[in-house]
Order: structure tokens, then C-alpha cells, then sequence
């Protein structure tokens, strides 16, 4: 056992740190008030390396382990989680799941570009009527030989309407069910896509959530990810590294949120002393430390699995299922600590809380963790 | 071209001071250490000329005297952009043995510009800059907040009382640098982390300096006192705390 991080994963960790105290901070509030997508800060974020990060070098990315990964998102997430998503779902879904079962073709037309930055990524598996059971695809991708045809509409899409490179979930086979569904690499700008407008969400509100209509769109065989039928498989073990990225970002949420709530509890005065005096104050900040501490125990140890190539499925569900839950409890209590300052924008803490709820419902929501991690108990 | 930047490794500036036992010296445990703001912007504003199109500049050096903890110091300016790093071997005791170390490394490598943050913030004693351009016998200009190279020349200007002193000058030279030389210090790009991995950090045996001063003790300022409230309407009771208490009339 050893709970040392490195000097390099340090310096990685300071280095989103930096870049979220200094950069993101200032325009954060009014970014999440006006919905408007972070254009400069993705721009900076490709500039640092942090958008292909856990890329091979092989294929233009930082070739950083996921560990680093964890420490950056923390830190990234503790002022803007609506930038961190941004970063999540590029790294750990699409440039993930490319390098991992893309063809040597695919990585260098699709994955580069995406681990540069210059291009970002989306992965489009919710539908309207397809969310946590994701084997009822209604979006289909006809094979017409030398092409596929997709028709069919996503909902939920982060990065839907800036992302460049679509990687979409779509049925071939309905009689084979989740073993007829493909995964197709589908270039934002072919004819037939539109996408639908801006979703009005209730946190992570600067990140770009749009559905996205497919109607005849043309997609090259050689898009297909894998083997006829890999399409489900594809979906579910990218989405096993996914889940390590949005427990990071809740895991950022709550410590965000206990270091505000632990700077207002020394400053903030009540009956004649600062609040971190009363213990009823002290003792909800205790109680939220060590959950944080639970939680990135969790996510770092799901980080080190899979930079291990052990098996971290559990571990991500785990730590994603858990991450959540007191991200969501955390944030609350440091709404309360606050008062009456809590619940206005100023503050910060009624974002962090807002954002918060998010993690608990994408990519898995708890109680399908929950069906993970009790699954593989009584299996 | 070579240019150097001479890096201090000091403590986060949010960092509690605590001294030792016998004040005599700083309680090191458990304190993050970073690059000196100063020598931070100096090379960052290093790393600006370098990237200028046509820049003369073909490397950038950073060095700092001390001990190996100051190792992932020295790692981060790499990470930055520098080139290459020095650690010349040795736990400095003042100023003038920093100067001196510093002063055989340059004879040894021959920079043709120097650059010093105006001061560290952790002693701040603005001395190291002054002192290495006299041991070189290269003309130096302090408090520089813009500089740009002109041919041979350095083009700068200076922050004077009241105003701005704009000033050319020839090579060598060393320039001790403030705010303004360069907008924000630069971080660490992914890749800047993964290529410093194979950047040359050199360890330097000392030259056999000596401190010119040793420090009897140090003391921490006075805890500030209690603020006391006067409700405004009260002022013959606030004369009252400031004739008998604070004694000021």
C-alpha cells in the first residue's frame, strides 16, 4: 500500500487547481446564470492537455495516468462542473472508448484530433425512451451494404451541439436485441443531423445539452467500432471508465463545497463567536470530511485499478454510486452552514448543489449502480 | 543566445510562518513549496521572447541554489517551457553565498541575459540580483517591468518613484524583474509535464561560498489585538479608549 501521489500527478493536480482558481472563477456565476458555453476556457483546456489527457502519446494525448485524472477533475469540478463534464466525457468516454477498441484508421482520423482538442466529442446513447435501459435503442443504423442509415433521435447529449465527432449507439438487429446494437463514429457536419435546442437544465448549466436527430444519415461501414454487434459491449465498458470521471467531478463538488463551508464557518460570527465555534457547525464539517475522504478513496482506488488493467467495474460503480450520494449531502450541509448567504448566488454553494443532483442521475444513475454493485454481490 | 532565470524555491504564500524551537530558523514541516512569483512571470516573460518569431534566444536555463527537496521546483519550470535546469548543491545561508554559487554557474555556462525576480517572498531581501550582476560584472537594471530584445540590445522600461523609466542597454545583462514583466504565470501544459520527464536537471557541486552574516534569531510580528466596537453615537467613549488604551492622544 502506498498513499503517496507522485511528484508528476502533483503537478498535475496544482495545475488544474491553477487553472480553476484563476481562469474559471471569475466568469463561473454568470456563465451558470446566462447558460453560455465556456468557449475560451475549452479553448485553454485543449491548450493544457487536459481534453485528451489520458490519451496514448501514440495518438496526440497527454499519456497521463488515471489517477492524475481523478486529481484534476477534483479540482476542475470544485469551481465549474459544467467545464469538468466538458473534460469528462471527452477523455473518458470518446477518446476512451476510440483508443480502446477504435481501429488504427479510426484513432488517427478521429481520436488525434479529439485528444488535441481541436475537436470535441459527444457519445449519444440516452434516448427519449431509452435512459438507464439502455438495451431498448430505438435509434437505428440500417446496413445497406457498403454504408449504414441512421434514422432516430438521443436525448441528454453533452457536447451536442459543439462536438465535432459523434460516437452514436444505434440498433442493427432488433430481433438479436443488445447483441444487434453498433456503435458509429458520425461526423457532426453530415447531411440529415439537426439538433434540437439548448436544454434549460437546472445545474451544469454552461455545458451545451442538446437532442440530436439522425434522418438518412450516411455513415461509412468503416465507422462501425468493432465487430457487427459490439455496439452494447461497447457502450457498457466505456461507460465503466466514464463513471471514475463523474465520481471525480461529484468528489470535486463536495470538497468544493466543504472548503467554502469551512472558510465561512471561521469568518461568519454568530452569538458572539465564529461558527466553527458551535459544534453543531464543527461536526457537520467533520461529518462531511470524511465522507469526501471516503469518496476519494473510492475513485482513487477505481483510478488505480484500471491504471493497473485490473478489473474496476465495481470499483467505478462503487465510487461513482457513492461519490454522488454525498456529493449531494455534502453540498446541502454546506448550504445550510452558509444560511441565508447559501442560498444566493454569490456564494457559490447553491451551484455546487444544483450541480450536484446531476451526478446522481448521468452516465448510471445511483440506483443503476446500485443493480452493478448488488449484482456481482449475489451473482 | 542563452538566457538564464534564477529560481527560488520558497514556501505557497498562503503558508502560516511558524518558527524552529531556538527562532533561529523557519519550522519547514509540511510546507508546499513553489516558484518565486517573480521568478515565475520572469520566466514566463523568458518563455514570450523564445517564442517571438526570429527570437535570437536558443535556450532557456533555470537555476536554484539548495538542497534536493527544491528538485520538483526546479521539475515544474521545466514543465513550463525552460530547457534545461541547474541545482547547485548547497543550503544557502544568506544571500551573498546564493549570489556567489549562482555567479560560478554563469562563468561556467556563459548566459548572455539574466534574469532575477525583484525579490523572494519569503525573506524578501531584494539583495541576490544586485549582487550577481556586481560578482559578473554585468550591467544590471532593477525593477524592470517590461523588457524586449532589440538586436544586441535589451529594450526596458523601469518602474521609477512616480512614473516609468524606459532604458536600452547591451549585452550581457541581468535584469531584476517585478510585476508587469509578463501579465500571468504560465501553467503547466499536460505535455510541458510529460516532455520535462526527459529535460536535463544538472546537480552542481558548490564552489566553496561563504555566508557573510548568520542569523541570531527571528521573530513573528505581534498578534494584532482585539478590534473594539464603538457605536457611533458614543464618541465621548472613543475618546475616552483612545487617550487611556491605545494612548495615541
Amino acid at each position: 500500500m502506498n498513499f503517496e501521489f507522485t511528484e508528476e500527478q502533483l503537478m498535475i493536480r496544482d495545475a488544474a487547481r491553477d487553472f480553476a482558481q484563476r481562469d474559471l472563477i471569475k466568469d463561473v456565476i454568470e456563465r451558470d446564470a446566462g447558460s453560455i458555453y465556456p468557449t475560451e476556457h475549452v479553448k485553454k483546456l485543449a491548450e493544457l492537455g487536459f481534453l485528451g489527457m489520458l490519451v496514448d502519446p501514440a495518438y496526440d494525448g497527454g499519456g497521463m495516468d488515471t489517477v492524475s485524472y481523478v486529481l484534476a477533475m477534483e479540482e476542475i469540478s470544485k469551481v465549474d462542473a459544467s467545464v469538468s463534464v466538458i473534460m469528462s466525457v471527452n477523455n473518458s468516454l470518446v477518446c476512451y472508448g476510440l483508443q480502446e477498441f477504435g481501429s488504427e484508421d479510426q484513432k488517427n482520423k478521429y481520436l488525434r484530433p479529439l485528444a488535441k482538442g481541436d475537436k470535441i466529442g459527444a457519445f449519444l446513447l440516452s434516448e427519449p425512451e431509452a435512459g438507464s435501459d439502455a438495451t431498448s435503442q430505438r435509434t437505428t443504423a440500417e446496413d445497406k451494404g457498403d454504408h449504414y442509415l441512421l434514422n432516430g433521435t438521443k436525448n441528454w447529449i453533452t457536447n451536442g451541439n459543439t462536438a465535432g465527432t459523434y460516437l452514436v449507439i444505434a440498433q442493427t438487429h432488433p430481433e438479436k436485441k443488445h447483441k444487434g446494437i453498433n456503435c458509429l463514429i458520425v461526423d457532426r457536419n453530415s447531411p440529415g443531423i439537426s439538433v434540437g435546442p439548448h436544454e434549460d437544465k437546472m445545474g451544469m448549466r454552461s455545458s451545451d445539452t442538446h437532442s440530436v436527430m439522425f434522418n438518412d444519415v450516411i455513415v461509412p461501414k468503416e465507422n462501425r467500432i468493432g465487430e457487427d454487434g459490439f455496439g452494447f459491449t461497447f457502450a457498457m465498458k466505456t461507460l465503466e471508465g466514464g463513471r471514475i470521471g463523474i465520481a471525480s467531478q461529484a468528489l470535486g463538488l463536495a470538497s468544493g463545497a466543504l472548503e467554502r463551508a469551512v472558510k465561512y464557518a471561521k469568518e461568519r460570527k454568530a452569538f458572539g463567536t465564529e461558527l466553527s465555534n458551535h459544534q453543531a457547525i464543527a461536526f457537520k464539517l467533520a461529518d462531511m470530511a470524511v465522507k469526501i475522504e471516503n469518496a476519494r478513496n473510492l475513485c482513487l482506488k477505481a483510478a488505480w485499478l484500471k491504471d493497473q488493467h485490473k478489473p474496476y467495474g465495481i470499483a467505478s460503480s462503487m465510487a461513482k454510486y457513492y461519490a454522488a450520494e454525498i456529493a449531494m449531502e455534502v453540498t446541502t450541509q454546506a448550504v445550510q452552514i452558509h444560511g441565508g448567504y447559501g442560498y444566493v448566488k454569490e456564494y457559490h454553494v447553491e451551484r455546487l448543489m444544483r450541480e450536484a443532483k446531476l451526478t446522481q442521475i448521468y452516465e448510471g444513475t445511483s440506483e443503476i449502480q446500485q443493480i452493478v454493485i448488488s449484482r456481482d454481490l449475489l451473482k | 543566445m542563452k538566457l538564464l532565470v534564477c529560481i527560488s524555491n520558497v514556501p505557497d504564500t498562503t503558508t502560516k510562518i511558524k518558527l524552529s524551537p531556538d527562532n533561529k530558523s523557519v519550522d519547514l514541516s509540511g510546507i508546499q513549496w513553489v516558484i518565486n512569483p517573480w521568478d515565475e512571470l520572469a520566466l514566463t516573460r523568458a518563455l514570450e521572447l523564445k517564442e517571438t518569431a526570429g527570437s535570437s534566444i536558443e535556450k532557456i536555463s533555470v537555476a536554484s541554489v539548495g538542497t534536493a527537496e527544491l528538485e520538483p521546483t526546479l521539475r515544474k519550470a521545466l514543465a513550463i517551457g525552460a530547457d534545461d535546469a541547474f541545482r547547485i548543491d548547497l543550503n544557502p545561508q544568506d544571500a551573498y553565498q546564493v549570489a556567489e554559487e549562482l555567479a560560478a554557474l554563469v562563468k561556467a555556462q556563459s548566459f548572455d541575459i539574466i534574469l532575477c525576480g525583484i525579490e523572494s517572498s519569503d525573506y524578501n531581501g531584494a539583495m541576490v540580483g544586485g549582487m550577481l550582476a556586481e560578482q559578473l560584472g554585468y550591467t544590471s537594471v532593477s525593477s524592470v517591468s517590461s523588457l524586449n530584445l532589440d538586436g544586441s540590445n535589451v529594450k526596458l522600461t523601469r518602474e521609477i518613484d512616480g512614473g516609468k523609466q524606459n532604458l536600452t542597454v547591451s549585452l550581457p545583462f541581468l535584469a531584476i524583474v517585478q510585476k508587469g514583466i509578463a501579465i500571468e504565470p504560465r501553467i503547466p501544459s499536460m505535455r510541458g509535464i510529460m516532455t520535462a520527464r526527459t529535460k536535463p536537471l544538472t546537480v552542481v557541486a558548490a564552489s566553496g561560498s561563504s555566508a557573510l552574516t548568520a542569523v541570531v534569531g527571528n521573530a513573528l510580528p505581534t498578534a494584532k489585538s482585539a478590534c473594539h466596537m464603538v457605536d457611533a453615537e458614543n464618541v465621548s467613549e472613543l475618546v475616552r479608549l483612545l487617550h487611556e488604551e491605545a494612548k495615541v492622544i
